[in-house]
């Protein structure tokens, strides 16, 4: 057993896409940058020396204490504390832990809804690909962010006021997720309109291999690779956007801070001179979306031989 | 003479120009091409019938109304006497055994992703022919020795093999489901010249050892005169000559067949000045008037620009849709 995992990892280190991450720096540095970044979310609860969720654990008398570097900083608050005693530290680990889990549902929901809808246009054909491609065509004409704050909009005018604090993740992800299908919905339905003219469509039709069957095994896998690609992308785009909303106060509330709701909150005390509140937050968002965006691009070159 | 294996009777197939909101107001409808118009072809058991034409003149779709991948706008595709346009759900999985293709381009008939193995396992897997994994692997194994390649082929993917390696595997597909007819829509036109032959040497003598029927499709009329027992020549959707091989290559009647005759390369002839074929295949939208070859025929007279030939046996074995060659000027 050993010795055929041993060479099914070798296969592995030597395979064509292992060997162009061994030679791309920048692709290594997002891989390691964005998997810490994402390791320490996933283990905030173990990493975080504080619980940012528990209010009784925090004393107003410790608000505003600078990072320890600083003059009056000490390590109990390796990053300092907010206006209301709250480590930063842990405020920015479970920050991380909700925008990733926001974002990458919504990567997750835009990608699934955004590949079937393509898939069944590109199958049917006729008006109904007409009608999703037209919608698609429509969406793109206004901004993401903008659609996504509709949807947000929308949701938080129709949904009781006592349920919004309990809603605002599923609200926020739908947001993202609608915002984001059209770019799936549009490389899967060229890529299946592609493959659908290809003769070996036509010979599994010619045996009766049923079209449900043809798209899932035949056309599908052809486009993994792409959807692939296109999720990494959005999932910076995600990331950004979720922050976004939760910045503009449309996200997550204070009491569940997200990424961008600490920098919202943060942004208050700039100009007093309390800058880690929002600065600390800000850059480890940026080195998320960095990384993340690194990896999106390398992978996007690696996938595509044409640009090798 | 017993009943065809295969009838294509009245074979028609036309195709709207543009499908969409514009067409339906526009008054006098959608205009149509006529991909096909009116083809009869009867195919015998054991028989490889050739059908030549050049580009654009219809012959790949009669090889898709032939399998069942379109239907015919007109006519009736018979197969052993089962019409396939009406055949119930049980039947049609039955010919869908019996009936099988292989295509021209190599590079797209197959699946990229998959591996060998899982490609010709398909139809064995569609159509319930193995009772076990065990009798699979069997078959994949027969079949790949069957068409000259190893059974340790079956673990590679499709892009490690040459065009003519893949055409082989197209073969082992389409044999995989013990098929009596199959249809060859210009098996070896992508093929180096030297390949082509081996291909087509295989064939032969797979059609040799399972009985088969072929409608052997290509432009090529080397191809054609090596293969194929009767021939039928198109031109923009129509049969205009059809006659058997030995007859079409010695004493072809249409004046396009003879055309087509001029520019085989024949190592007899070296020396001999060619008359170089004239004009190009009408536009299929926007056919010509009564015969549609008058434009470039030397022959045609004042009935040729105005009534369209039906085709009619000469008397000696050949079907020829001629007013020239009916009137006996040609």
């Amino acid at each position: 057993m050993t010795d055929q995992g041993l060479s099914r990892w070798a296969a592995f280190w030597n395979s064509d896409i292992l060997y162009e991450f061994r030679r791309s720096p920048l692709a290594i540095v997002g891989f390691v940058v964005a998997g810490s970044l994402i390791l320490s979310a996933l283990l905030a609860p173990i990493l975080a020396p504080y619980d940012p969720y528990d209010a009784s654990g925090i004393d107003l008398m410790n608000g505003l204490i600078p990072p320890f570097w600083s003059d009056g900083g000490n390590m109990t608050f390796p990053l300092g504390t907010d206006n209301q005693g709250r480590d930063v530290f842990s405020g920015i680990l479970y920050g991380l832990r909700l925008s990733l889990t926001i974002s990458v549902s919504a990567v997750l929901l835009s990608a699934l809804v955004g590949t079937a809808l393509g898939l069944v246009a590109a199958w049917v054909g006729g008006w109904f690909d007409s009608a999703i491609m037209r919608l698609a065509d429509i969406q793109l004409s206004f901004p993401a962010i903008l659609i996504a704050l509709l949807v947000d909009g929308v949701a938080r005018n129709v949904l009781p006021q006592e349920q919004h604090a309990s809603l605002a993740m599923p609200i926020v992800i739908l947001a993202i997720a609608i915002s984001g299908w059209v770019q799936y919905a549009r490389t899967v339905r060229s890529i299946a309109m592609v493959e659908k003219g290809k003769d070996y469509v036509e010979a599994a039709r010619l045996i009766g291999v049923n079209p449900v069957t043809i798209a899932m095994r035949h056309i599908l896998p052809n486009a993994t690779g792409s959807i692939f690609v296109l999720g990494t992308v959005h999932l910076a785009i995600a990331i950004l956007t979720e922050a976004t909303l939760s910045f503009l106060g449309l996200g997550m509330p204070p009491t569940e801070p997200s990424i961008g709701t600490l920098i919202r909150i943060g942004n208050d005390f700039l100009f007093s001179g309390e800058w880690w509140i929002t600065i600390l937050p800000g850059v480890t968002l940026a080195l998320l979306v960095l990384s993340v965006n690194l990896l999106g691009d390398w992978l996007r070159d690696a996938l595509n031989p044409q640009l090798r | 003479m017993t009943a065809p294996l295969i009838d294509l009777a009245g074979l028609s197939r036309h195709f709207a120009l543009s499908s969409g909101l514009n067409t339906r107001f526009r008054k006098g409808g959608a205009k149509v091409v006529r991909a096909v118009d009116s083809v009869d072809i009867e195919i015998a058991r054991g028989e490889t019938f050739g059908l030549v034409g050049e580009s654009g003149c219809g012959k790949s779709t009669v090889a898709r109304l032939a399998v069942g991948l379109m239907r015919p706008t007109e006519g009736a595709v018979r197969f052993d006497r089962v019409d396939l346009a009406s055949a119930g759900r049980r039947d049609l999985a039955a010919l869908r055994r019996r009936i099988q293709m292989v295509f021209q381009d190599p590079y797209s008939s197959m699946n990229a992703r998959w591996r060998i193995r899982e490609i010709i396992a398909e139809p064995l897997r569609t159509l319930n022919l193995c009772s076990s994994p065990a009798e699979m692997d069997r078959r994949i194994d027969e079949l790949l020795t069957l068409v000259g390649l190893s059974p340790a082929d079956k673990r590679k993917y499709p892009h490690e093999f040459s065009g003519g390696q893949r055409q082989r595997i197209s073969i082992a597909r389409a044999l995989s489901t013990n098929p009596e007819f199959l249809v060859c829509d210009e098996p070896t036109s992508a093929l180096d010249v030297s390949v082509q032959s081996q291909i087509l040497n295989l064939m032969k003598d797979l059609q040799a050892e399972f009985d088969l029927t072929f409608l052997f499709i290509s432009h090529n009329l080397a191809v054609i005169s090596h293969m194929a027992d009767r021939v039928g020549v198109m031109y923009l959707g129509r049969i205009v000559e059809q006659a058997p091989a030995q007859r079409l290559f010695s004493a072809p009647r249409h004046p396009y067949t003879k055309l087509l005759l001029e520019t085989v390369p024949d190592l007899n002839r070296i020396g001999y000045t060619r008359k170089p074929m004239s004009g190009e295949v009408p536009n299929p939208i926007n056919p010509p008037s009564g015969c549609p070859f008058h434009p470039r025929c030397a022959f045609a007279n004042d009935r040729c620009k105005q009534e369209r030939p039906s085709i009619r046996a000469d008397g000696q074995g050949t079907l020829v849709a001629c007013h020239g060659v009916q009137e006996g000027r040609i």
